[in-house]
């Protein structure tokens, strides 16, 4: 095998993957091996691969990426918590050629939200929502979420969630995915590298889904780790994230064309 | 090609790779994190899997394609 | 002379926003100001002027659309009463805090709780003194005729983008309701997005060709960063309060003693000290136009002119009167006087607080 240079290999015209100039200098303010920062970069990725940076308004919720706003490099709002989707109405209602997006997290769209997540839905918005599960509050220090799963500790259930004083997990998705309001709804992951190509598509579907201005919301949810909050490393917390979560939160498409896919 | 000082040693570029080309270093970087290096660089195919999955966008990948 | 129309206070208001050239209104129904969105929905102003009405799921997030709008440069507005205020105040915080254009209404009932549905004014001191939490104002106009309840609506809007403050609106179930004669100004033309980019550089609608971007938000966990940012507000409202009073004085300048009232009770006020003036006694009428700022400067002139003393009108159980005393700062006397939960109070009944609180004892 002839021998190369590294220095050879690391030239411009050679490279092949870099994190998107949509992304800011700034370090992520998230815990080590958290999938908002993987969440976010794929968000910029296709924002920049569309040509939309300067078309794009983000709205950015009240939960670990409260900050969002300082690492998406693009004009964003910080909304008040759970508020996001009706920021994004009054955005999008008024300039109905940008794109907008909420990205939010699991208290947020799922909790305090609802009303402004079910309402936005139902009213078929024409936006995207970008849904961070992660079935606890990381921010706050990790309390019990509408999407903790049953018998999971939290710092609020430290003896596991229990069904007859806390209700179920929430599957906002799937109650999204009953409003015909709803164009495209899918749950997806960022852990390992087929995941995050999946999502990447996804979330590239829901902004096209937008610029073509089809009649509803595109809705993606992202089954994420929060090791710290699980109290586990990354790389565990990946592995029990699938032995865990996925099997109550299904991966895959749930509505697409505004029709329900058929399990 | 890593960002040591971005890198938060997560670890979860050393799945992700087909090949295991990356590790975690026994050393540290300035923030204190074991950074992700290149243990295995021979074995490297470019196929980008490390990049797309870490979460600080750390990893910068180039590829040549040799000619025989 | 304009359009002359004979209409109800909550009808007035909707096409001003029309005629303003208000971009998008989003409301919620809650009596006694439910005609406003009535009125813009059957208008069909998006055929007039490319104004969209939303009806939103509830006060929350009708707040929070004018966040998203006016943080765009839009202008954006809506309309409640008390208990729906009572559900924005999170979101005019946040408003404020971030610096967004956007004018409220609340046609004030009586309170607390769920209350009632006829007039009132005791939502004072949420309006002036902060409903929601920290430091911060709401420019806020009290129209007393449904004349002020269109001409307020440019009024609110200038002074918003001005300061890049919310402004709101104070009327009450009565002037809502009441029919009178308006006349309506000409219909002013909307911005266009390409206006609105050039002209407001701080509004998050979409990168700058250059690469500038734009971040909207009330958040600075630095604390340091976040008191500059609350010094930068109250130099702002220091500007507003040295620029923006307005008020209506009515026989001050002979009189010796002076009403202060605003709104309905203005109007009741005027008859008030008609009446009282009959009677060979000097009373005048201060009405303040804007409660934030506060006529304060005014007040102290009649003090310093020797009005003996001042009886706040206000139909609640006195919170402007808080304000005329510090104003008045212990010189002479001050009373209130007002009907609650809902009750009009007559002029008779003013003339006799009057002559009872302010003159005898």
């Amino acid at each position: 095998m002839a021998e190369i240079n590294i220095q050879d290999i690391i030239k411009p015209e050679n490279l092949v993957y870099k994190k998107t100039r949509l992304m800011t200098d700034k370090t992520l303010s998230y815990c080590p091996g958290c999938g908002h920062g993987t969440a976010h970069r794929l968000i910029m990725e296709v924002i920049e691969e569309m040509g939309k940076e300067h078309d794009t308004i983000g709205v950015a919720p009240v939960g670990c990426s409260v900050l969002a706003y300082e690492f998406m490099n693009i004009d964003m709002q910080e909304a008040a918590h759970g508020r996001a989707p009706a920021l994004a109405t009054g955005i999008k209602r008024l300039w109905p050629d940008k794109v907008v997006f909420t990205y939010q997290g699991d208290g947020d769209l799922a909790a305090i939200g609802t009303g402004e997540t079910i309402h936005a839905c139902n009213r078929g918005e024409n936006i995207v929502i970008v849904f961070i599960n992660n079935g606890i509050y990381g921010m706050t220090g990790g309390q019990m979420a509408p999407t903790t799963l049953v018998g999971m500790k939290t710092s609020t259930t430290p003896y596991g969630r229990d069904v007859a004083q806390m209700g179920n997990p929430l599957k906002i998705t799937e109650l999204v995915a009953q409003l015909p309001g709803t164009y495209y709804v899918t749950r997806q992951a960022v852990h390992t590298p087929s995941a995050v190509r999946k999502a990447k598509r996804a979330i590239r579907k829901a902004f096209e889904n937008q610029v073509n201005k089809k009649p509803g919301l595109s809705f993606v949810e992202v089954v994420s780790n929060c090791n710290s909050g699980w109290k586990m490393t990354p790389v565990d917390s990946n592995i029990w994230m699938e032995e865990n979560m996925f099997p109550f939160y299904n991966l895959g498409d749930i509505k697409v064309d505004g029709k329900l896919i058929e399990k | 090609m890593v960002d040591i000082e971005g890198c938060k040693g997560c670890g979860v570029c050393v799945p992700a790779c087909p090949t295991d080309v990356i590790a975690l270093a026994k050393e540290v970087n300035g923030k204190g994190y074991p950074y992700a290096f290149m243990a295995n660089p021979e074995a490297c195919t470019g196929c980008t899997n490390c990049s797309i999955v870490c979460p600080d966008g750390v990893i910068t990948v180039y590829r040549v394609k040799i000619n025989e | 002379m304009g359009e002359l129309r004979l209409m109800k206070g909550n009808e007035a208001l909707a096409e001003a926003a029309i005629r303003a050239g208000v971009d998008g209104y989003f409301g919620y129904p809650i009596t006694p100001q439910s005609e406003v969105i009535e009125y813009l929905t059957a208008e069909k102003p998006y055929e007039r002027t490319g104004m969209v009405v939303l009806q939103a799921e509830s006060e929350v997030a009708s707040i929070n659309m004018l966040y998203g709008a006016g943080a765009t440069g839009k202008k954006a507005m809506t309309s409640s009463s008390s208990p729906g205020i009572s559900l924005m105040q999170e979101g005019i915080s946040y408003i404020a805090g971030a610096e967004i254009p956007v004018v409220l209404v609340n046609v004030v009932r009586g309170g607390p709780g769920l209350g009632d549905i006829q007039p009132a004014q005791s939502d004072y001191f949420q309006t002036t003194k902060g409903g929601g939490h920290g430091d911060y104002r709401l420019i806020a106009l009290a129209p007393s005729s449904v004349q002020e309840m269109s001409d307020f609506v440019p009024l609110a809007f200038e002074l918003a983008f001005k300061y890049r403050n919310p402004a709101i609106i104070v009327s009450d179930g009565a002037i809502g309701q009441m029919m009178e004669k308006v006349e309506l100004f000409e219909q002013m033309p909307r911005m266009t997005d390409e206006e609105i980019r050039a002209k407001y550089k701080w509004a998050t609608n979409g990168k700058l060709e250059d690469g500038t971007r734009r971040i909207i938000t009330s958040l600075d966990l630095d604390p340091y960063k976040l008191e500059e940012h609350n010094l930068k507000l109250q130099k702002k409202y220091k500007e507003i309060e040295e620029n923006e009073v307005r008020y209506e004085k009515i026989m001050c300048d002979d009189a010796e003693y002076v009403i202060v009232a605003y709104g309905l009770s203005a109007r009741i006020s005027q008859k008030a000290i008609q009446l009282l003036r009959e009677k060979g006694i000097k009373a005048g009428l201060l009405r303040p136009i804007t409660l934030w700022p506060f006529p304060t400067k005014q007040i102290k002139e009649l003090v310093d002119n020797g009005i003996k003393g001042f009886l706040s009108v206000e139909m609640s159980a006195g919170q402007m009167v808080e304000d005329v005393k510090l104003a008045v700062n212990g010189k002479v006397k001050v009373e209130h006087f007002g009907r609650l939960g809902g009750v009009v109070h007559s002029p008779e009944e003013v003339v006799e607080a009057l002559e009872q609180k302010i003159i005898g004892g």
